[in-house]
Protein backbone atom coordinates (compact mmCIF):
# COMPACT_ATOMS: atom_id res chain seq x y z
CA UNK A 1 0.00 0.00 0.00
CA UNK A 2 1.22 3.55 -0.96
CA UNK A 3 1.39 5.75 2.05
CA UNK A 4 0.22 9.42 1.04
CA UNK A 5 0.60 11.36 4.05
CA UNK A 6 2.78 10.78 7.26
CA UNK A 7 3.71 13.09 10.55
CA UNK A 8 6.92 14.76 9.19
CA UNK A 9 10.50 12.85 10.18
CA UNK A 10 11.37 16.02 12.09
CA UNK A 11 8.22 16.37 14.21
CA UNK A 12 7.90 14.15 17.46
CA UNK A 13 5.04 11.46 17.26
CA UNK A 14 3.81 13.63 20.85
CA UNK A 15 0.90 15.98 21.74
CA UNK A 16 1.52 19.90 21.94
CA UNK A 17 0.58 22.34 24.62
CA UNK A 18 -1.30 24.61 22.37
CA UNK A 19 -4.51 25.81 22.75
CA UNK A 20 -7.07 24.59 21.00
CA UNK A 21 -7.00 26.62 17.73
CA UNK A 22 -3.82 28.09 17.53
CA UNK A 23 -2.07 27.84 14.78
CA UNK A 24 1.42 27.27 16.06
CA UNK A 25 1.13 23.58 15.54
CA UNK A 26 0.02 24.09 12.39
CA UNK A 27 2.81 25.93 11.39
CA UNK A 28 5.22 24.24 13.09
CA UNK A 29 4.46 20.87 10.87
CA UNK A 30 5.32 23.18 7.35
CA UNK A 31 8.72 24.03 9.27
CA UNK A 32 9.02 20.11 9.88
CA UNK A 33 7.92 19.54 6.23
CA UNK A 34 10.23 21.84 4.68
CA UNK A 35 13.36 20.69 7.20
CA UNK A 36 12.24 17.03 5.58
CA UNK A 37 11.99 18.01 2.04
CA UNK A 38 15.61 19.33 2.02
CA UNK A 39 16.87 16.78 4.06
CA UNK A 40 17.57 19.13 6.74
CA UNK A 41 16.99 17.50 9.82
CA UNK A 42 19.99 15.93 10.87
CA UNK A 43 22.14 19.12 10.56
CA UNK A 44 19.65 21.80 11.62
CA UNK A 45 19.95 23.87 14.85
CA UNK A 46 16.34 25.29 15.97
CA UNK A 47 17.06 28.55 17.93
CA UNK A 48 13.82 28.71 20.08
CA UNK A 49 12.64 32.18 21.62
CA UNK A 50 10.29 33.10 24.69
CA UNK A 51 6.41 32.58 24.19
CA UNK A 52 4.61 29.78 23.49
CA UNK A 53 6.44 28.33 21.12
CA UNK A 54 9.68 28.02 23.85
CA UNK A 55 9.26 24.60 23.82
CA UNK A 56 10.36 23.65 20.23
CA UNK A 57 12.88 21.43 21.20
CA UNK A 58 9.71 19.17 22.66
CA UNK A 59 8.39 18.91 19.52
CA UNK A 60 10.87 19.02 17.00
CA UNK A 61 13.07 15.77 16.96
CA UNK A 62 16.25 18.53 15.76
CA UNK A 63 18.81 20.22 17.79
CA UNK A 64 18.00 23.28 20.07
CA UNK A 65 19.23 25.95 21.50
CA UNK A 66 16.78 28.42 23.78
CA UNK A 67 17.36 31.66 23.43
CA UNK A 68 17.17 34.66 25.93
CA UNK A 69 14.02 36.83 25.00
CA UNK A 70 14.22 38.24 22.08
CA UNK A 71 18.09 37.69 21.64
CA UNK A 72 17.32 34.14 18.79
CA UNK A 73 19.13 36.37 15.96
CA UNK A 74 22.00 36.87 17.89
CA UNK A 75 22.08 33.64 19.07
CA UNK A 76 21.71 31.82 15.89
CA UNK A 77 24.01 34.48 14.90
CA UNK A 78 26.82 32.83 16.67
CA UNK A 79 25.34 29.18 16.30
CA UNK A 80 26.07 30.08 12.35
CA UNK A 81 29.18 31.20 12.21
CA UNK A 82 30.68 28.65 14.66
CA UNK A 83 29.24 26.00 12.28
CA UNK A 84 28.44 27.37 9.21
CA UNK A 85 27.35 24.01 7.94
CA UNK A 86 24.06 23.23 10.10
CA UNK A 87 21.11 25.02 8.99
CA UNK A 88 19.96 27.27 11.83
CA UNK A 89 16.19 28.93 12.02
CA UNK A 90 14.99 30.62 15.05
CA UNK A 91 11.41 30.79 15.52
CA UNK A 92 9.73 33.81 16.95
CA UNK A 93 6.92 35.17 18.31
CA UNK A 94 5.53 39.09 18.08
CA UNK A 95 6.31 39.91 21.20
CA UNK A 96 9.99 38.42 21.13
CA UNK A 97 10.74 39.57 17.68
CA UNK A 98 9.04 42.93 17.51
CA UNK A 99 9.27 44.57 21.09
CA UNK A 100 12.23 43.35 23.05
CA UNK A 101 14.59 41.91 20.00
CA UNK A 102 13.78 44.36 17.81
CA UNK A 103 18.00 45.92 17.83
CA UNK A 104 18.96 41.76 16.98
CA UNK A 105 16.52 41.01 14.15
CA UNK A 106 17.25 44.39 12.46
CA UNK A 107 20.92 43.52 12.42
CA UNK A 108 21.23 40.28 11.93
CA UNK A 109 19.09 40.71 8.64
CA UNK A 110 21.55 44.54 8.13
CA UNK A 111 24.12 41.56 8.12
CA UNK A 112 23.11 39.18 6.09
CA UNK A 113 23.44 36.46 8.49
CA UNK A 114 22.85 33.01 6.75
CA UNK A 115 20.07 32.06 9.10
CA UNK A 116 16.02 31.71 8.46
CA UNK A 117 13.69 33.37 10.70
CA UNK A 118 10.23 32.22 11.21
CA UNK A 119 8.32 35.24 12.98
CA UNK A 120 4.71 33.69 14.09
CA UNK A 121 2.15 36.70 14.42
CA UNK A 122 -0.24 36.62 16.61
CA UNK A 123 -1.04 40.40 17.53
CA UNK A 124 -0.37 39.70 20.96
CA UNK A 125 1.86 38.48 24.12
CA UNK A 126 0.14 34.47 24.10
CA UNK A 127 2.43 32.74 26.91
CA UNK A 128 1.95 35.67 29.82
CA UNK A 129 -1.55 35.79 28.75
CA UNK A 130 -2.68 38.41 26.19
CA UNK A 131 -1.11 41.57 26.69
CA UNK A 132 -0.48 44.35 24.02
CA UNK A 133 2.43 43.54 21.77
CA UNK A 134 3.58 45.94 18.80
CA UNK A 135 1.60 44.09 16.43
CA UNK A 136 -1.91 44.52 18.39
CA UNK A 137 -4.01 46.26 15.88
CA UNK A 138 -5.52 49.72 16.96
CA UNK A 139 -8.62 49.41 18.73
CA UNK A 140 -7.73 45.46 19.89
CA UNK A 141 -8.82 45.08 23.64
CA UNK A 142 -5.60 43.35 25.61
CA UNK A 143 -5.05 42.91 29.15
CA UNK A 144 -2.70 46.22 28.95
CA UNK A 145 -4.82 47.70 26.43
CA UNK A 146 -8.64 47.55 27.61
CA UNK A 147 -9.96 49.73 26.13
CA UNK A 148 -8.34 48.87 22.94
CA UNK A 149 -5.36 50.18 21.10
CA UNK A 150 -5.08 53.92 20.34
CA UNK A 151 -2.22 55.23 17.81
CA UNK A 152 -2.15 58.54 20.23
CA UNK A 153 -0.77 56.73 23.22
CA UNK A 154 0.54 53.23 21.75
CA UNK A 155 1.15 53.79 18.21
CA UNK A 156 0.86 51.91 14.91
CA UNK A 157 1.17 47.65 14.62
CA UNK A 158 4.28 47.57 13.23
CA UNK A 159 4.48 45.78 10.08
CA UNK A 160 8.04 43.86 10.61
CA UNK A 161 7.81 42.03 6.97
CA UNK A 162 7.70 45.35 5.09
CA UNK A 163 10.67 46.98 7.60
CA UNK A 164 12.83 44.58 6.97
CA UNK A 165 12.72 43.87 3.04
CA UNK A 166 14.03 47.57 3.24
CA UNK A 167 17.27 45.95 4.37
CA UNK A 168 19.81 45.59 1.66
CA UNK A 169 21.44 42.43 3.93
CA UNK A 170 17.60 40.82 3.59
CA UNK A 171 17.48 38.20 0.63
CA UNK A 172 13.99 36.89 0.90
CA UNK A 173 10.97 38.33 2.99
CA UNK A 174 7.41 37.24 2.94
CA UNK A 175 3.95 37.32 4.78
CA UNK A 176 1.61 34.10 4.70
CA UNK A 177 -0.78 32.82 6.87
CA UNK A 178 -2.78 29.61 7.70
CA UNK A 179 -6.06 30.19 8.05
CA UNK A 180 -7.51 28.41 4.73
CA UNK A 181 -5.82 25.46 2.85
CA UNK A 182 -4.85 28.31 0.00
CA UNK A 183 -3.25 30.48 2.42
CA UNK A 184 -1.95 27.31 4.16
CA UNK A 185 -0.52 26.06 0.83
CA UNK A 186 1.24 28.98 0.16
CA UNK A 187 3.00 29.27 3.46
CA UNK A 188 4.43 26.16 3.04
CA UNK A 189 5.87 26.88 -0.37
CA UNK A 190 7.31 30.63 1.21
CA UNK A 191 8.44 28.38 3.93
CA UNK A 192 10.42 26.33 1.47
CA UNK A 193 11.48 29.12 -0.64
CA UNK A 194 13.10 30.70 2.58
CA UNK A 195 14.92 27.34 3.79
CA UNK A 196 15.99 26.98 -0.35
CA UNK A 197 17.99 30.77 0.51
CA UNK A 198 19.99 29.39 3.35
CA UNK A 199 20.58 26.03 1.62
CA UNK A 200 22.33 27.66 -1.38
CA UNK A 201 23.46 29.81 1.00
CA UNK A 202 22.44 33.06 -0.34
CA UNK A 203 21.34 34.48 2.37
CA UNK A 204 19.39 36.16 5.76
CA UNK A 205 15.49 35.15 4.96
CA UNK A 206 12.23 35.80 6.63
CA UNK A 207 9.05 34.68 6.58
CA UNK A 208 6.01 36.00 8.93
CA UNK A 209 2.98 33.51 9.08
CA UNK A 210 -0.22 35.43 10.87
CA UNK A 211 -1.49 33.07 13.91
CA UNK A 212 -4.64 32.80 15.70
CA UNK A 213 -4.46 32.93 19.81
CA UNK A 214 -7.96 32.14 20.79
CA UNK A 215 -7.43 32.25 24.59
CA UNK A 216 -5.90 35.44 24.67
CA UNK A 217 -8.48 36.95 22.21
CA UNK A 218 -11.50 35.41 23.70
CA UNK A 219 -12.85 33.85 20.73
CA UNK A 220 -13.72 30.26 19.84
CA UNK A 221 -11.55 28.26 17.22
CA UNK A 222 -13.64 29.27 14.30
CA UNK A 223 -14.04 32.77 15.50
CA UNK A 224 -9.96 32.97 15.65
CA UNK A 225 -9.84 31.75 12.27
CA UNK A 226 -11.82 33.98 10.70
CA UNK A 227 -10.27 37.23 12.61
CA UNK A 228 -7.22 36.48 10.94
CA UNK A 229 -8.79 36.37 7.28
CA UNK A 230 -10.88 39.25 7.85
CA UNK A 231 -9.21 41.79 10.39
CA UNK A 232 -5.22 40.49 10.08
CA UNK A 233 -4.93 40.04 6.44
CA UNK A 234 -6.43 43.67 5.66
CA UNK A 235 -3.25 45.24 7.83
CA UNK A 236 -0.66 42.68 7.60
CA UNK A 237 -0.69 42.00 3.53
CA UNK A 238 0.51 38.50 2.39
CA UNK A 239 3.12 38.30 -0.38
CA UNK A 240 6.64 38.01 -1.09
CA UNK A 241 8.24 41.65 0.02
CA UNK A 242 11.97 40.99 -1.38
CA UNK A 243 13.05 37.88 -3.48
CA UNK A 244 16.54 38.59 -4.36
CA UNK A 245 16.63 35.01 -6.21
CA UNK A 246 13.32 34.96 -7.46
CA UNK A 247 12.86 31.56 -6.79
CA UNK B 1 61.80 29.83 25.27
CA UNK B 2 59.91 32.05 23.21
CA UNK B 3 61.06 35.98 22.42
CA UNK B 4 59.27 37.90 24.90
CA UNK B 5 57.48 40.43 23.65
CA UNK B 6 56.27 44.31 25.06
CA UNK B 7 52.04 44.43 24.95
CA UNK B 8 49.41 45.99 26.63
CA UNK B 9 47.63 44.18 28.69
CA UNK B 10 44.32 44.25 26.82
CA UNK B 11 46.41 42.16 23.85
CA UNK B 12 48.34 39.90 26.08
CA UNK B 13 44.39 38.26 27.24
CA UNK B 14 43.78 38.63 23.11
CA UNK B 15 47.32 36.40 22.29
CA UNK B 16 46.20 33.98 25.20
CA UNK B 17 42.76 33.07 23.59
CA UNK B 18 43.86 32.85 20.27
CA UNK B 19 46.60 30.37 21.80
CA UNK B 20 43.87 28.49 23.76
CA UNK B 21 41.67 28.16 20.40
CA UNK B 22 39.31 30.58 20.68
CA UNK B 23 38.26 31.61 17.13
CA UNK B 24 34.70 33.66 17.51
CA UNK B 25 34.72 37.01 19.30
CA UNK B 26 32.13 38.83 19.52
CA UNK B 27 32.03 42.29 21.05
CA UNK B 28 30.74 45.92 21.00
CA UNK B 29 32.94 49.18 22.25
CA UNK B 30 33.50 50.48 25.23
CA UNK B 31 36.72 52.26 26.89
CA UNK B 32 38.92 50.77 28.41
CA UNK B 33 38.98 47.58 26.72
CA UNK B 34 38.52 48.69 23.26
CA UNK B 35 42.14 47.53 21.97
CA UNK B 36 40.70 43.66 22.26
CA UNK B 37 37.95 44.14 19.66
CA UNK B 38 40.61 46.08 17.74
CA UNK B 39 43.33 43.23 17.73
CA UNK B 40 40.28 40.60 16.95
CA UNK B 41 39.53 42.25 14.25
CA UNK B 42 42.93 42.03 13.06
CA UNK B 43 43.61 38.68 13.81
CA UNK B 44 40.94 36.29 13.83
CA UNK B 45 40.16 36.75 10.22
CA UNK B 46 43.54 35.38 9.13
CA UNK B 47 43.06 32.26 11.35
CA UNK B 48 39.51 31.10 9.77
CA UNK B 49 38.00 32.67 12.89
CA UNK B 50 35.15 34.73 13.25
CA UNK B 51 35.03 38.55 14.51
CA UNK B 52 31.90 40.32 14.87
CA UNK B 53 31.03 43.82 16.22
CA UNK B 54 27.81 43.11 17.56
CA UNK B 55 24.82 45.81 17.65
CA UNK B 56 25.07 46.09 21.62
CA UNK B 57 27.03 44.05 24.67
CA UNK B 58 24.04 42.02 24.95
CA UNK B 59 23.65 41.05 21.01
CA UNK B 60 27.18 40.37 21.54
CA UNK B 61 26.86 38.29 24.85
CA UNK B 62 23.77 36.42 22.92
CA UNK B 63 26.28 35.57 19.88
CA UNK B 64 28.50 33.90 22.56
CA UNK B 65 25.85 32.25 24.16
CA UNK B 66 24.92 30.35 20.47
CA UNK B 67 28.36 29.91 19.34
CA UNK B 68 29.63 28.14 22.70
CA UNK B 69 26.56 26.12 22.53
CA UNK B 70 27.90 24.45 19.43
CA UNK B 71 31.10 23.74 21.69
CA UNK B 72 33.42 26.05 20.21
CA UNK B 73 35.71 28.34 22.54
CA UNK B 74 33.77 31.39 22.51
CA UNK B 75 34.70 34.88 24.18
CA UNK B 76 33.56 38.68 24.49
CA UNK B 77 34.78 41.16 26.30
CA UNK B 78 33.74 44.93 28.05
CA UNK B 79 33.53 47.01 30.26
CA UNK B 80 31.41 47.55 33.58
CA UNK B 81 28.27 49.05 32.10
CA UNK B 82 28.80 46.65 29.54
CA UNK B 83 28.83 43.67 31.72
CA UNK B 84 25.76 44.98 33.39
CA UNK B 85 23.71 44.55 30.18
CA UNK B 86 25.12 41.11 29.68
CA UNK B 87 24.33 39.47 32.75
CA UNK B 88 20.55 38.17 32.06
CA UNK B 89 22.62 36.57 29.48
CA UNK B 90 25.78 35.55 31.64
CA UNK B 91 22.97 33.59 33.95
CA UNK B 92 21.31 31.84 31.31
CA UNK B 93 24.72 30.68 30.62
CA UNK B 94 25.59 29.76 34.11
CA UNK B 95 22.08 28.00 34.01
CA UNK B 96 22.81 26.15 30.55
CA UNK B 97 26.22 25.27 31.34
CA UNK B 98 27.79 27.01 28.37
CA UNK B 99 31.94 27.73 28.69
CA UNK B 100 32.79 31.00 27.34
CA UNK B 101 34.84 33.46 28.22
CA UNK B 102 33.85 37.27 29.81
CA UNK B 103 36.29 39.89 29.78
CA UNK B 104 35.66 42.75 32.15
CA UNK B 105 38.16 45.39 32.08
CA UNK B 106 36.21 47.03 34.37
CA UNK B 107 35.60 51.15 35.04
CA UNK B 108 34.87 53.50 37.74
CA UNK B 109 30.95 53.99 38.51
CA UNK B 110 28.04 53.60 39.82
CA UNK B 111 26.23 54.51 36.38
CA UNK B 112 28.70 56.09 33.83
CA UNK B 113 31.06 56.91 36.23
CA UNK B 114 33.99 57.42 34.30
CA UNK B 115 37.13 55.08 32.95
CA UNK B 116 39.62 55.09 35.82
CA UNK B 117 40.60 51.97 37.40
CA UNK B 118 38.35 50.12 39.73
CA UNK B 119 37.30 47.13 41.42
CA UNK B 120 33.62 48.27 41.88
CA UNK B 121 32.68 45.36 40.01
CA UNK B 122 33.72 42.78 43.14
CA UNK B 123 30.36 41.91 43.99
CA UNK B 124 28.89 42.01 40.38
CA UNK B 125 31.39 39.27 38.85
CA UNK B 126 31.52 37.00 42.59
CA UNK B 127 28.60 37.28 43.68
CA UNK B 128 26.48 36.21 40.47
CA UNK B 129 25.35 39.60 39.39
CA UNK B 130 22.44 38.35 37.31
CA UNK B 131 19.22 36.73 38.33
CA UNK B 132 18.32 33.42 39.96
CA UNK B 133 21.42 32.39 41.91
CA UNK B 134 24.84 31.28 40.17
CA UNK B 135 28.34 31.91 40.19
CA UNK B 136 31.02 32.54 37.00
CA UNK B 137 35.10 31.33 37.81
CA UNK B 138 36.31 34.71 37.97
CA UNK B 139 39.90 35.17 37.34
CA UNK B 140 42.04 38.28 38.74
CA UNK B 141 45.11 39.02 37.21
CA UNK B 142 47.86 41.22 37.96
CA UNK B 143 50.12 41.11 35.37
CA UNK B 144 50.40 41.48 31.97
CA UNK B 145 51.83 37.86 31.65
CA UNK B 146 49.07 36.45 34.05
CA UNK B 147 46.87 37.80 31.80
CA UNK B 148 47.66 35.91 29.29
CA UNK B 149 48.46 32.71 31.20
CA UNK B 150 45.01 33.42 33.21
CA UNK B 151 43.05 33.78 29.97
CA UNK B 152 44.03 30.33 28.72
CA UNK B 153 43.38 28.78 32.19
CA UNK B 154 39.95 30.41 32.50
CA UNK B 155 39.12 28.27 28.95
CA UNK B 156 40.24 24.63 29.68
CA UNK B 157 38.24 25.06 33.44
CA UNK B 158 35.43 26.50 32.05
CA UNK B 159 35.15 23.56 30.04
CA UNK B 160 36.09 21.66 32.44
CA UNK B 161 33.45 22.66 35.00
CA UNK B 162 30.98 23.83 31.79
CA UNK B 163 30.96 27.38 33.63
CA UNK B 164 30.99 30.70 31.61
CA UNK B 165 34.29 32.08 33.47
CA UNK B 166 35.67 35.51 33.76
CA UNK B 167 38.55 37.50 34.04
CA UNK B 168 38.05 40.86 36.07
CA UNK B 169 40.41 43.45 35.22
CA UNK B 170 40.42 47.34 34.88
CA UNK B 171 42.50 49.88 33.23
CA UNK B 172 45.48 49.44 34.89
CA UNK B 173 46.34 45.65 33.91
CA UNK B 174 44.60 46.65 30.65
CA UNK B 175 46.47 49.47 29.51
CA UNK B 176 49.29 49.02 30.69
CA UNK B 177 52.79 47.57 29.20
CA UNK B 178 54.96 44.72 30.10
CA UNK B 179 56.97 42.09 29.49
CA UNK B 180 54.78 39.42 28.04
CA UNK B 181 56.13 35.55 27.36
CA UNK B 182 53.99 33.76 25.54
CA UNK B 183 54.06 30.41 25.13
CA UNK B 184 51.78 27.25 23.97
CA UNK B 185 48.69 26.18 26.18
CA UNK B 186 49.58 23.87 28.99
CA UNK B 187 47.96 20.37 27.90
CA UNK B 188 45.33 19.73 30.41
CA UNK B 189 42.72 16.60 29.65
CA UNK B 190 39.79 17.61 28.87
CA UNK B 191 36.12 16.31 28.75
CA UNK B 192 34.07 15.49 25.71
CA UNK B 193 31.63 17.60 24.81
CA UNK B 194 28.84 15.52 24.58
CA UNK B 195 26.03 18.43 25.34
CA UNK B 196 27.86 19.93 21.85
CA UNK B 197 25.15 20.67 19.50
CA UNK B 198 25.73 20.15 15.87
CA UNK B 199 22.49 19.22 14.32
CA UNK B 200 21.81 15.45 15.40
CA UNK B 201 22.80 13.41 12.99
CA UNK B 202 22.26 9.61 13.27
CA UNK B 203 22.50 10.24 16.69
CA UNK B 204 19.65 11.76 19.63
CA UNK B 205 18.18 15.30 19.61
CA UNK B 206 20.44 17.34 21.87
CA UNK B 207 18.98 20.89 23.41
CA UNK B 208 20.23 23.50 26.12
CA UNK B 209 17.71 24.92 27.91
CA UNK B 210 17.30 26.42 31.11
CA UNK B 211 13.92 26.29 31.74
CA UNK B 212 12.43 23.86 33.89
CA UNK B 213 8.90 23.16 34.96
CA UNK B 214 8.31 19.91 36.41
CA UNK B 215 8.05 19.10 39.88
CA UNK B 216 11.13 19.22 40.95
CA UNK B 217 13.02 19.67 38.18
CA UNK B 218 14.58 22.91 38.59
CA UNK B 219 15.24 22.62 42.19
CA UNK B 220 17.46 19.19 41.63
CA UNK B 221 18.85 21.29 38.10
CA UNK B 222 20.29 24.00 40.91
CA UNK B 223 21.36 21.29 43.10
CA UNK B 224 23.67 20.34 39.83
CA UNK B 225 24.93 23.84 40.13
CA UNK B 226 25.85 23.74 43.67
CA UNK B 227 27.66 20.76 43.54
CA UNK B 228 29.78 22.91 40.91
CA UNK B 229 30.67 25.45 42.96
CA UNK B 230 31.29 23.67 45.72
CA UNK B 231 33.97 21.56 43.32
CA UNK B 232 35.30 24.77 42.38
CA UNK B 233 36.04 25.53 45.90
CA UNK B 234 37.43 22.34 47.04
CA UNK B 235 39.74 22.28 43.66
CA UNK B 236 40.59 25.42 41.98
CA UNK B 237 41.38 27.76 44.61
CA UNK B 238 43.94 29.41 43.62
CA UNK B 239 46.45 32.83 45.42
CA UNK B 240 49.74 33.81 45.65
CA UNK B 241 51.29 34.23 49.15
CA UNK B 242 54.50 36.63 48.65
CA UNK B 243 56.53 37.03 52.69
CA UNK B 244 53.74 35.14 54.61
CA UNK B 245 55.43 32.94 56.34
CA UNK B 246 57.23 35.21 59.45
CA UNK B 247 54.75 37.89 58.67
CA UNK B 248 53.55 39.89 61.63
CA UNK B 249 50.51 41.58 59.14
CA UNK B 250 49.29 40.04 56.17
CA UNK B 251 48.06 42.46 53.14
CA UNK B 252 45.77 41.26 50.78
CA UNK B 253 44.15 42.62 47.44
CA UNK B 254 43.49 41.36 44.25
CA UNK B 255 44.36 42.89 40.57
CA UNK B 256 46.17 46.29 40.15
CA UNK B 257 45.29 47.02 44.08
CA UNK B 258 47.31 44.14 44.85
CA UNK B 259 50.33 45.12 42.53
CA UNK B 260 50.36 48.57 44.27
CA UNK B 261 50.27 46.68 47.60
CA UNK B 262 52.99 44.39 46.84
CA UNK B 263 55.17 47.04 46.29
CA UNK B 264 54.23 48.56 49.33
CA UNK B 265 54.85 45.22 51.38
CA UNK B 266 58.21 45.24 49.68
CA UNK B 267 58.94 48.96 50.99
CA UNK B 268 57.85 47.76 54.84
CA UNK B 269 60.16 44.73 54.36
CA UNK B 270 63.17 47.32 53.55
CA UNK B 271 62.31 49.06 56.47
CA UNK B 272 62.54 45.95 58.83
CA UNK B 273 58.88 45.04 58.89
CA UNK B 274 57.24 41.48 58.80
CA UNK B 275 54.60 41.92 56.14
CA UNK B 276 53.75 39.94 53.86
CA UNK B 277 50.62 39.46 50.49
CA UNK B 278 48.00 37.09 50.32
CA UNK B 279 46.71 37.94 46.56
CA UNK B 280 43.55 36.23 45.65
CA UNK B 281 43.80 35.40 42.42
CA UNK B 282 40.44 33.03 41.75
CA UNK B 283 38.38 35.69 43.08
CA UNK B 284 35.80 32.74 42.57
CA UNK B 285 36.01 30.53 44.09
CA UNK B 286 37.63 32.67 46.81
CA UNK B 287 40.93 31.06 48.60
CA UNK B 288 39.46 30.75 51.48
CA UNK B 289 41.29 27.74 53.48
CA UNK B 290 44.49 29.97 52.28
CA UNK B 291 43.23 32.93 54.70
CA UNK B 292 42.47 30.37 57.45
CA UNK B 293 45.65 28.74 57.15
CA UNK B 294 47.95 31.95 57.04
CA UNK B 295 45.69 33.46 59.71
CA UNK B 296 46.38 30.57 62.25
CA UNK B 297 49.68 32.34 62.87
CA UNK B 298 49.06 35.82 61.66
CA UNK B 299 46.17 37.91 63.33
CA UNK B 300 46.71 40.79 61.01
CA UNK B 301 45.24 41.51 58.06
CA UNK B 302 44.44 44.49 55.81
CA UNK B 303 42.57 44.64 53.00
CA UNK B 304 43.37 47.30 50.05
CA UNK B 305 40.66 47.46 47.88
CA UNK B 306 40.00 50.36 44.94
CA UNK B 307 36.40 50.22 46.15
CA UNK B 308 35.03 51.08 49.81
CA UNK B 309 35.27 46.97 50.61
CA UNK B 310 33.30 44.65 48.98
CA UNK B 311 36.53 41.63 49.02
CA UNK B 312 36.79 42.57 52.67
CA UNK B 313 33.53 40.70 53.07
CA UNK B 314 34.85 37.34 51.94
CA UNK B 315 38.01 38.05 53.68
CA UNK B 316 36.39 38.32 57.00
CA UNK B 317 34.66 35.15 56.81
CA UNK B 318 37.64 33.64 55.73
CA UNK B 319 40.02 34.38 58.67
CA UNK B 320 40.45 32.71 61.70
CA UNK B 321 37.88 33.86 64.28
CA UNK B 322 40.47 35.71 66.54
CA UNK B 323 42.40 37.55 63.66
CA UNK B 324 41.78 41.34 62.98
CA UNK B 325 40.71 42.64 59.35
CA UNK B 326 41.41 46.07 58.46
CA UNK B 327 40.49 47.92 55.32
CA UNK B 328 41.63 50.35 53.25
CA UNK B 329 39.54 51.50 50.20
CA UNK B 330 39.54 53.89 47.61
CA UNK B 331 36.49 54.45 45.78
CA UNK B 332 37.70 54.93 42.16
CA UNK B 333 37.86 58.11 40.12
CA UNK B 334 40.29 60.31 38.60
CA UNK B 335 43.22 60.66 41.46
CA UNK B 336 42.30 57.98 43.38
CA UNK B 337 44.53 55.77 42.54
CA UNK B 338 46.55 54.91 46.07
CA UNK B 339 50.23 55.07 45.84
CA UNK B 340 52.64 52.60 47.28
CA UNK B 341 53.67 55.22 49.77
CA UNK B 342 50.15 55.64 50.94
CA UNK B 343 49.78 52.28 51.37
CA UNK B 344 52.45 51.64 53.32
CA UNK B 345 51.20 54.29 55.95
CA UNK B 346 48.20 51.79 56.55
CA UNK B 347 50.62 48.93 56.95
CA UNK B 348 52.72 50.94 60.01
CA UNK B 349 49.43 51.96 61.19
CA UNK B 350 48.00 48.74 61.72
CA UNK B 351 51.00 46.58 62.07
Amino acid sequence: MQQVFKRPESLKDVQTHYCPGCHHGTIHRLVAEALDEFGLQKKTIGVASIGCSVFLYSYFDIDVVESPHGRAPAVATGVKRARPDSFVFTYQGDGDLAAIGTAEIIHAANRGEDISVIFVNNTTYGMTGGQMAPTTLLGQRTSTSPFGRKQDTEGYPIRVTELLSCLDGVAFAARAAVNTPKNLMDAKKQIKKAFRYQVEGKGFSFVEVLSSCPTNWGMSAIQANERVGKEMCDYFKLGTYKNTANF
Amino acid sequence: MSKRLLVRGNEAICRGAVEAGCRPYFGYPITPQNDIPEYMSRVLPELDGVFIQAESEIASINMVLGAASTGVRAMTSSSSPGISLKLESISYMAAMELPCLIVNISRSGPGLGGIDASQGDYFQAVKGGGHGGYHTLVLAPYSIQEMYDLTMLAFDLAEIYRIPAMILGDAVVGQMKEPLEPHPRPSRELPPKDWALRGKGDGEQRFIKSLYLGDGELEARNWVLHAKYQALKENECRCEEFETSDASLIVTGFGSAARIAKTAVMMARDEGLKVGLLRPITLFPFPEKSFATATAYCKKVLDVELNTGQMVEDVRLSVARDAEVFFYGRPSGTGSLPTPEELLEQIKKHY
